[in-house]
């Protein structure tokens, strides 16, 4: 018997916020405008180099109810997927 | 968070009303409602024909302080007058003139650039700050 593998489809981006260069309070701002003119279940990229924002977007995540589906750092960026709620 | 963020806003210098913006802006983001009272000097600063000027730096900033926050300047960081613009478009922002500062300082409200929404005393503010917090700045 063989097992398949069964890969998770790649998270397919509906908008992006470009970040970075940007202090506090922008990146989180910036992303909560954005994500006002989308869909629910459409997904936000975020990129932002502000040290503060992985902090920031957990803690919006958290009081909006805009699940944070990923994170990851690049270099000094910071990649963030949001998905609206 | 539903409670309003309350801000009273009294001194006039780019940094604290950089500060104040940023207060502001993080709340809006957060779906929390803000009223913004401007006394004394922060008034003086949102005058319309001032409000693009340098309106300075609080003492302790000194020397170094004014190098950091032009660097910042010249990167292209937003004003504070463009971070409120943008937390007002974002959410419930009210910004307010303090009627007794108006007198004290001979302002009229069409002297006011259209940030101000209006001039009320202090008795609308406490009544408006609900049992949110009230911050002085």
């Amino acid at each position: 018997m063989t097992i398949q593998e069964i890969e998770a489809p790649a998270l397919h981006i509906d908008a992006r916020v470009d970040a970075r260069g940007l202090s506090c309070p922008m990146p989180i701002v910036r992303t909560a405008m954005a994500v006002r003119a989308m869909l629910p279940g459409a997904h936000i990229e975020v990129l932002a180099t502000d040290p503060g924002s992985t902090r920031d977007f957990v803690a919006w995540s958290r009081a909006t109810g805009h699940e944070l589906v990923e994170q990851s750092t690049e270099g000094s960026t910071y990649r963030f997927v949001i998905r609206r709620k | 968070m539903d409670e309003p963020l309350n801000l009273v806003l009294f001194s006039g210098t780019d940094d604290k009303l950089q500060a104040a913006a940023v207060l502001t802006a993080g709340a809006a983001a957060l779906g929390r409602p803000v009223n913004v009272f401007l006394q004394y000097w922060a008034l003086d600063a949102f005058r319309r024909g001032r409000i693009a000027g340098d309106h300075g730096l609080a003492p302790e900033a000194g020397a170094e302080g004014r190098a950091h926050v032009e660097t910042m300047r010249r990167a292209g960081q937003a004003g504070w007058q463009d971070v409120l613009r943008q937390a007002k478009d974002l959410g419930e922002v009210d910004i307010q003139a303090c009627s007794l500062s108006m007198d004290l300082l001979d302002i009229e409200a069409t002297d006011l650039d259209p940030l101000v929404d209006g001039v009320e005393g202090i008795t609308a503010f406490y009544l408006n700050a609900g049992a949110g917090q009230v911050l002085f700045i």
